[in-house]
């Protein structure tokens, strides 16, 4: 268990100081998510009661298509200078290497997140700093990047990666974003928690699910 | 020097698709062996040492590393294995100390810093350690792959064309750090297109072509300068088999 939690460690750690010094990923990720905000924000022009039902939606949108830029981002720099056979040719659980990538993405999407949402409330003028809200951030995002880091995997390895990648992982991350949407609605709309409660359990099941699918299948998907 | 088989290969096909890479091909190399593996391109050299690095599956046939079965052992096999190819390996946006730290890492070594001077010391880019690798040329970047594939003293050295996109100076340095890390009583096994380089590194020449080891020679076989002699005869003699096998 030490073991794969240090190979699990060294991932993050490569991954965080790699971004530290290069900025490509947030800068990227974060001027796409403030654009997608702003673009919203000026087309939809909206009452405040109505920004209120469609924020959720807003957030969503924003998160995914910047996270989409994050994942195949982090898998082309593994790929590019041959650094994923690198990663290949230790001696280590392949699995571990998975969620260390995984974890180094949900931090940066997270980092989007905290980006995002006070830019919201100013734009919007809706309150997001809601405990439940953050809750449903977070594994929203953990579901999006379970699946999204496995399918970044898949996608890397063909010519067409940038454009592949999207179109694998939307139709497959689906029901990940309608409960996510669903759950951040409810908690926007301060309706009761009985009714918020089947999204929750839902985006619980898909996290669980994508995570456990990506734990056995990754070896056999970076293995040539 | 050379005793037990360090790699053993027999009957290895891969195929990918309907395309048939390998076939049948035999292979065995003994410790401490330097062996040149020659071929055009297209051969089969790559996918040969991508199944020995574990990188890549057998569809048939048995390949077995320092007693290892791949790809059923794999991890014993890379723990043994050091591997550098024409790509780096490494980050750009790390320093020459944080690749080799990060790589430290993944094989769980003790004493990481110390052996890190060590390696860096070898392949002569101590004073360049805080260096972000992005900022290296070519040349410090291959130096720097070989630091990263001795870092865990492996007893197996795989190198595909690592002298690709050198300049002269830079594959005269190349060739006195693998010298230098072969000595050290390593297996090495070394693709290359450059046969008046490899042959003063080498200690065995096989030429693979058409997806089999077509021929085998030791060096203390050939005369000076002879390599290129038995390497076209290799050549001609696996085309004219394949005529025959043809008519």
């Amino acid at each position: 268990m030490n073991a794969y939690l240090r190979t699990l460690g060294a991932v993050v750690w490569k991954d965080l100081a790699a971004e530290w010094r290069s900025r490509e990923l947030i800068s990227s990720m974060g001027v796409f998510a403030l654009l997608v905000i702003f673009i919203f924000n000026f087309a939809l022009d909206l009452d405040p009661k109505t920004r209120s039902s469609v924020m959720s939606g807003v957030l969503w949108a924003t998160f995914i298509f910047s996270g989409t830029l994050g994942l195949n981002r982090s898998m082309a720099i593994e790929k590019d200078r041959g650094c994923l056979d690198g990663l290949l040719l230790a001696p280590v659980d392949r699995t571990a290497i998975y969620f260390g990538k995984a974890l180094a993405n949900m931090i940066f999407i997270l980092a989007i997140a905290a980006i995002v949402l006070p830019v919201c409330f100013i734009l919007y003028g809706v309150n997001l700093f809601n405990p439940g809200l953050l809750l449903v951030i977070l594994l929203g995002v953990e579901g999006y990047v379970a699946v999204g880091t496995l399918l970044a995997a898949m996608a890397v390895q063909t010519r067409t990666r940038d454009i592949l990648l999207p179109i694998l992982l939307f139709p497959v991350a689906i029901p990940v974003l309608v409960a996510a949407v669903k759950a951040s609605s409810g908690f926007l709309a301060a309706i009761p928690m009985e009714e918020i409660t089947p999204w929750l359990n839902l985006l619980l099941v898909f996290d669980v699910v994508f995570t456990a699918a990506a734990f056995m299948v990754f070896d056999y998907i970076v293995e040539e | 020097m050379a005793d037990a088989p360090v790699i053993e290969v027999a009957r290895l096909v891969k195929r990918f698709g309907p395309k048939l890479v390998l076939r049948n091909l035999d292979f065995e190399v003994r410790a401490g062996e330097f062996v040149a593996l020659l071929g055009p391109n297209g051969a089969g050299k790559t996918t040969l040492l991508r199944i020995l690095s574990s990188l890549a599956s057998p569809t048939l046939g048995h390949v077995r590393i320092a007693g290892h079965e791949l790809p059923r052992q794999a991890a014993g096999v890379r723990r043994r294995l050091g591997v550098v190819s024409h790509l780096p390996l490494l980050y750009g946006d790390l320093t020459a100390h944080e690749n080799l730290t990060f790589y430290g890492r993944m094989y769980a070594l003790d004493g990481l810093d110390q052996r890190i001077d060590e390696v860096l010391a070898i392949v002569g880019l101590a004073a360049r350690r805080r260096d972000l690798v992005r900022t290296f040329s070519r040349g410090m970047q291959q130096r720097l792959a070989i630091a990263r594939a001795v870092l865990h003293d492996p007893d197996v050295l795989l190198l595909d064309e690592p002298h690709t996109g050198l300049d002269q100076d830079a594959c005269e340095m190349l060739d006195t750090i693998l010298r230098r890390v072969a000595s050290e009583g390593r297996t090495v096994v070394m693709t290359s297109h450059d046969l008046s380089r490899i042959e003063d590194l080498a200690t065995r020449f096989d030429v693979l072509t058409k997806g089999a080891i077509r021929a085998s020679v030791q060096k203390s076989d050939v005369q000076r300068d002879g390599i290129l002699r038995f390497y076209r005869q290799a050549l001609e003699s696996a085309s004219g088999l394949n005529e025959r096998q043809a008519a």
